[in-house]
């Protein structure tokens, strides 16, 4: 078979012929792993919240977004058999040693901290990432920390006048861990203060509505992820 | 015989990596652990072996005008599809390996073999060429992947040898370049 | 403040050459002489904007409305392809004497990986357009930077004794080596 001519109908032809095909073909693909990849990061986040809560994964999650300075936190509320067991909020901070942050935090009803845990980071590694469970045993030390029982009600590093043990000779990334935690803390907090205002006035048809957006927002999340 | 010569060259006589010197990026991005190398070289040989066998099969329909363009729409699909099902079922490795396989699609390799070797052969000695080059650049991701975990972390895929922090250095970025360097001139000394 | 701090952060902290891998072969291959370093950036500066404002538009008002966010490999690849041809052509019309500096070097552009890269991590990193055209420009500049220091290195390492077997590219990555290191020296910057 002869060579085909580079005309523009030719030219033309066979780039849309070739796309078309791919687009068709891609988009079978894409069908195909729809599923898998949406279980995958389910999975994902279903795990990091079990760390911070433990027995989560037994139970529903419900969860909600939050704007704060410079970023958006996700508490994600763990109910078994109807009975809030914690909330594990994903939470960050800007002042790591490569930048941000991001720590998943659980907290009891009182706002005592269940179990902390590092999501995403860009620190030093043997240094900084000893942030990180599956580095080291660092963070093991905020089980049960209760901040609203601390000095000016603030989550700081020995140095600083707190309570925590920074990991040596990675200071930044201690702080930055405690200050993620604080904030997420705070916001857990006035959360917490808000929904008890709230519930003074009790509204069951904002309640339909919330869980309705919830399960939307989950959705929303995990396909933008 | 000639098949069994378009395979084996990949690995020492025409390494992609150690001789061509193609595809640094992805070489000297990932490579912080043996197992990120031959992920990565893995996900590179399914996107070489499959671009090569298509385009070895249309080479006929394509006007020479729009050859390129069309080798990179078709390497482009076999980079969407495996960049979809290992996020889909390896979601651990796809995370670790991140930007570097949309990337794939930029490796000079690929769009090499496509045009220096698909677009004149058949297809079953072009799907041999990309099995061989594409499993060559593996080789040589998880050499240089094993070397800087051995050295960075006392660890080898995963199994730690001494329970200490390793030579850090090896496993931050500097060690990527200082890594390759030696296994080039170690490659160098072999080949001659 | 923040456009500072994404800029400051992408030429030093992250350098897009020495911290993420990304546009090493023009990094290994070009950087000879000083003046080719600083047209190969002048050429990637050009198109990295460029190609990451026209990107980002496809993926916010083509690709997302139509839920079709696997074609972004496809999508981008073949506009950078295009783009890279057509402001070669443009160039050559309407500013011969900057074509002459830059265009020997725009072909080898759609191969950059360092192109197609930040057109996709300002998507992964969800930046605005603002913010994503400061990216482009602070990779683009901390790509020129990492090859002109390269380059004024490497005019130098040709007069130098090295082993026999060092010569050459292993000896050129040993150095590109040394200055990652240098360049670790800039975390925490930000």
């Amino acid at each position: 078979m002869a060579k085909k001519e580079s005309t523009f109908f030719n030219m033309t032809l066979t780039l849309f012929v070739i796309t078309a095909v791919a687009a068709v073909a891609l988009g079978y693909v894409y069908n195909i792993t729809k599923d898998p990849i949406q279980k995958a990061k389910d999975e994902k986040l279903k795990t990091a919240i079990n760390i911070v809560v433990p027995g989560a994964d037994k139970g529903t999650i419900e969860e909600s977004k939050l704007s704060v300075d410079g970023g958006e936190l996700v508490m994600y509320k763990v109910i078994v058999d109807g009975n809030c067991i914690g909330t594990a909020v994903k939470t960050f901070s800007n002042n790591g040693f490569g930048g941000l942050i991001t720590v998943m935090v659980g907290f009891d009803s009182e706002g005592k901290i269940i179990d902390s845990n590092v999501l995403e980071h860009k620190e030093t590694p043997g240094l900084g990432d000893k942030t990180s469970k599956s580095v080291a045993p660092w963070n093991e030390q905020f089980k049960g920390l209760d901040i609203s029982q601390m000095k000016d009600q603030m989550l700081k590093v020995t140095k600083d006048g707190g309570v925590v043990n920074a990991i040596t000779a990675a200071t930044i990334s201690s702080r930055a861990y405690c200050d993620a935690i604080q904030r997420g803390w705070k916001a857990y907090m006035d959360n917490i203060s808000k929904a008890v205002a709230e519930d003074k006035q009790p509204d069951t048809d904002e309640t339909v509505n919330e869980t309705e957006t919830d399960v939307e927002q989950i959705m929303e999340e995990t396909n933008n992820e | 015989m000639n098949n069994l010569k378009n395979f084996t060259k990949g690995f020492i006589k025409e390494n992609p990596v150690f001789i061509l010197l193609l595809g640094l990026c992805p070489t000297l991005g990932v490579t912080t652990s043996a197992i990120n190398g031959l992920g990565m070289g893995l996900a590179t040989t399914f996107v070489l072996v499959g671009s090569n066998v298509v385009v070895a099969l249309v080479k006929k329909l394509i006007p020479d005008k729009v050859r390129i363009p069309s080798f990179i729409v078709i390497i482009a699909s076999f980079v969407t599809i495996i960049d979809l099902v290992m996020a889909g079922y390896v979601p651990a490795l796809y995370e670790s390996l991140g930007l570097f396989i949309p990337l794939i699609v930029v490796n000079c390799i690929v769009l090499g073999r496509a045009e220096a070797f698909a677009s004149k052969n058949t297809v079953f000695s072009s799907l041999i060429d990309g099995l061989g080059m594409g499993l060559g650049f593996a080789f040589a991701l998880t050499l240089l992947g094993a070397v800087r975990e051995i050295l960075g972390s006392y660890s080898i895929f995963g199994y730690k040898f001494i329970n200490t922090d390793g030579i850090l250095v090896f496993v931050l970025a500097p060690g990527a370049f200082f890594g390759l360097a030696y296994l080039i001139a170690l490659m160098k000394k072999i080949n001659k | 403040m923040e456009y500072i701090l994404i800029i400051i952060s992408a030429i030093f902290v992250n350098n897009i050459v020495l911290a993420q891998f990304l546009g090493i072969c023009p990094f290994l291959g070009v950087s000879g002489k000083v003046k080719t370093a600083v047209g190969m950036g002048g050429a990637v500066l050009f198109v990295m904007t460029l190609a990451t404002i026209v990107t980002w538009l496809i993926m916010t008002y083509v690709l997302v409305p139509f839920e079709i966010q696997y074609m972004q490999t496809i999508a981008y690849i073949l506009v950078i392809a295009s783009l890279v041809q057509m402001v070669e052509i443009i160039l050559k019309k309407i500013s011969p004497s900057l074509y002459q500096a830059l265009g020997v070097f725009l072909p080898l552009i759609t191969t950059n990986c360092a192109i197609l890269g930040v057109a996709i991590l300002v998507i992964q990193k969800d930046m605005d357009l603002g913010q994503s055209v400061v990216y482009a420009v602070g990779n683009a500049l901390g790509f020129m930077l990492a090859l002109v220091i390269f380059a004024g290195l490497r005019e130098h390492l040709d007069k130098l004794p090295i082993p026999k077997g060092m010569k050459g590219v292993p000896a050129a990555l040993v150095m590109a080596g040394i200055l990652a290191l240098a360049f670790m020296g800039f975390a925490g910057l930000v």
